[in-house]
């Protein structure tokens, strides 16, 4: 009798959970599935122009993804571009070069960082660092690398650069975190080899650290780069929301994410609200993609060096 | 190693020991600017009626986020009803009863891209899902695209903090006769429980602070909430909304908005990691 009521019990609890896990499965389907169908219209009506085309327009009916890839695009580079070595040298920093007692409160401090909700970025971004950029950045920037079409036009403040350089920041806790645990991973024995060999710690860090983690530092980058894409109040904010494609970083341009999260609530023809569903299929496919090439990434790794799972 | 002179590969580990200095301090800093630019804005709009007033009309001095605090608490909190019970027994399906299993590998897999989708995403969806065949915007639809945030991170850390569990817990619970049920929640999930409460508050104290599932489920109303099947008023798109208005005084009020959210935020996350970080250590 007990047996038979431990036997229904086990057998509960274990459809219950599967059940769950599941249906987190269900979830991520559920989500292409329903994305798709909503975007059908735009798709079947713009077929692959709607990627080719940087034409957007609710008044002509005319929807183009262009410009919001692009934004999409350039934003997250030049957020990879300043995040990433700043996080290989704060990493650096903290475990190289300065005692714990030191480094855990800093290295707590920048975690910090990423607990800021993106609308309180989007706030400071919007009223003070914009104007700061405006005022300090950017007319230097003007002054000294003027002649670059990338630093060209007015300075005022918000556009792709600031937008890029707020999500810099937002991303920059991540990938110092990977990147801590890729210097502490680095068994002592090999680091000190090199020392014994005369070695500077920043030779130490570049020939021995960097080359022995570099997987772990390919998944900090994929791990910034699927942050910073689909990133969208502090964006929203300070990206300046123009849907022109310009070849200057001062310039007013758009994302996928700031596109949405603008003109979703005021979209009321049926294509344009399909179209911009289709835009968030496009950066639901790319973060996606980034997903997976970074996961697949990071079982070959483990199981090359006999860490699986 | 092409030989160099000694002093200019000194003089090159010098130079990058202070930028590394100097890049540590740029993160406080900014860690710092934002902290005290927002406090100090913020409090400039905070006082009692800021907590239980409803808003005023531009241009009317006074008034307050009463209902946007009171949404906001409603969306979150019926987001972790929903999604939390849901990631802890997904969790311990990967962690405990389909440990091993392909089945196990493949949600594990799913869940690590859940868990990078944007969360604007997570809007658009239960936007098709809930708020287009409904035909209203609507508190519930809100809470269930921050529940959706919730349930993959929320599945990972107990994964995680169950695989911790030592097997020999497992083993003694089920020599002693305990039934496999019994012995996962009653010794296995007990054991975890820590871990587990500090991800789910740390996944919890995320969602709070987010706005972009909201813009297009809960949207916002100028008003109390009443139920949760109609547009919900909260902080964060409050804020939004708030910011981009040309009025000064909306502008001050967003930004006592912003500093509650980001004391509320900050506040829960310092406790959770305190909390594990005794116990671990």
């Amino acid at each position: 009798m007990s047996r038979l009521r431990q036997t229904i019990g086990d057998s509960v609890f274990k459809h219950v959970t599967r059940g769950a896990a599941v249906g987190v499965l269900l979830l991520l389907v559920a989500i292409l599935v329903e994305l798709t169908a909503s975007a059908w219209p735009a798709i079947s009506h713009f077929k692959l122009g709607f990627l080719l085309s940087g034409n957007w327009n609710p008044v002509t009916s005319e929807y183009g993804a262009l410009s919001s890839v692009f934004g999409t695009l350039v934003s997250t580079v030049i957020a990879i571009l300043i995040a990433v070595p700043l996080s290989l040298v704060i990493a650096l920093f903290l475990v190289e070069l300065v005692p714990r007692a030191v480094s855990r409160p800093i290295g707590y401090a920048i975690e910090l960082l990423a607990a800021v909700p993106s609308i309180v970025y989007g706030m400071w971004g919007l009223f003070v660092f914009a104007p700061f950029m405006a005022d300090h950045v950017q007319p230097l920037l003007k002054d000294t690398l003027g002649f670059l079409p990338l630093f060209d036009g007015p300075p005022m403040g918000i556009g792709m650069l600031t937008a890029g350089i707020v999500l810099a920041l937002m991303i920059l806790p991540f990938i110092t975190a990977v990147m801590r645990d890729v210097f502490t991973m680095v068994p002592p024995v090999v680091k000190e080899a090199c020392y014994g060999m005369g070695s500077t710690t920043w030779e130490v860090t570049r020939k021995v650290t960097v080359r022995y983690g570099f997987s772990g530092v390919v998944g900090a980058v994929f791990l910034g780069l699927g942050r910073a894409v689909g990133e969208t109040m502090a964006v929203t904010f300070v990206i300046g929301n123009n849907h022109d494609i310009s070849s200057s970083l001062f310039a007013a341009g758009n994302s996928i994410a700031s596109t949405l999260a603008n003109e979703f609530a005021e979209a009321s023809e049926p294509l344009y609200l399909s179209a911009l569903v289709e835009l968030g299929l496009v950066l639901l496919l790319m973060t996606v993609v980034i997903q997976v090439i970074s996961e697949v990434w990071v079982t070959r790794v483990a199981r090359t060096s006999g860490r699986q799972r | 190693m092409t030989p160099r002179p000694a002093t200019f590969r000194k003089a090159a580990d010098a130079a990058i020991k202070g930028v590394s200095a100097i890049a540590a301090g740029l993160g406080i800093f900014f860690l710092c600017w934002i902290l005290l630019e927002v406090g100090r804005r913020g409090i400039a709009a905070i006082n009692w009626d800021f907590f239980t007033a409803l808003p005023a009309p531009p241009g009317v001095a006074g008034g307050g986020m009463g209902n946007a605090i009171l949404g906001t608490l409603m969306i979150t909190g019926l987001a972790t009803l929903i999604g939390v019970p849901f990631g802890i027994l997904a969790g311990v399906y990967l962690a405990e009863l389909g440990r091993g299993s392909r089945l196990a590998r493949v949600i594990r897999f799913t869940t690590n891209v859940l868990m990078g989708i944007p969360s604007i995403i997570m809007g658009l969806f239960v936007y098709s899902l809930l708020v287009l065949p409904t035909g209203h915007f609507s508190g519930t639809a809100g809470a269930v695209a921050l529940a959706f945030i919730i349930l993959p991170v929320v599945a990972r850390t107990a994964d995680d903090m169950l695989g911790l569990v030592p097997n020999a817990l497992r083993e003694s619970a089920l020599a002693l006769g305990a039934p496999r049920w019994k012995a996962t929640l009653g010794v296995v999930v007990r054991t975890a429980r820590t871990g587990m409460t500090t991800g789910v508050l740390l996944a919890v104290a995320r969602v709070s602070g987010e706005t972009a599932p909201l813009l297009f489920t809960a949207l916002n109303i100028p008003y109390w909430p009443g139920s949760m099947n109609e547009p919900t008023a909260n902080l964060t798109v409050t804020i939004f909304n708030y910011a981009m208005s040309p009025y000064p005084e909306w502008q001050t009020a967003a930004w006592g908005a912003s500093l509650l959210i980001m004391a509320a935020v900050l506040l829960a996350t310092i406790i959770a990691r305190a909390a594990t970080r005794d116990r671990i250590k």
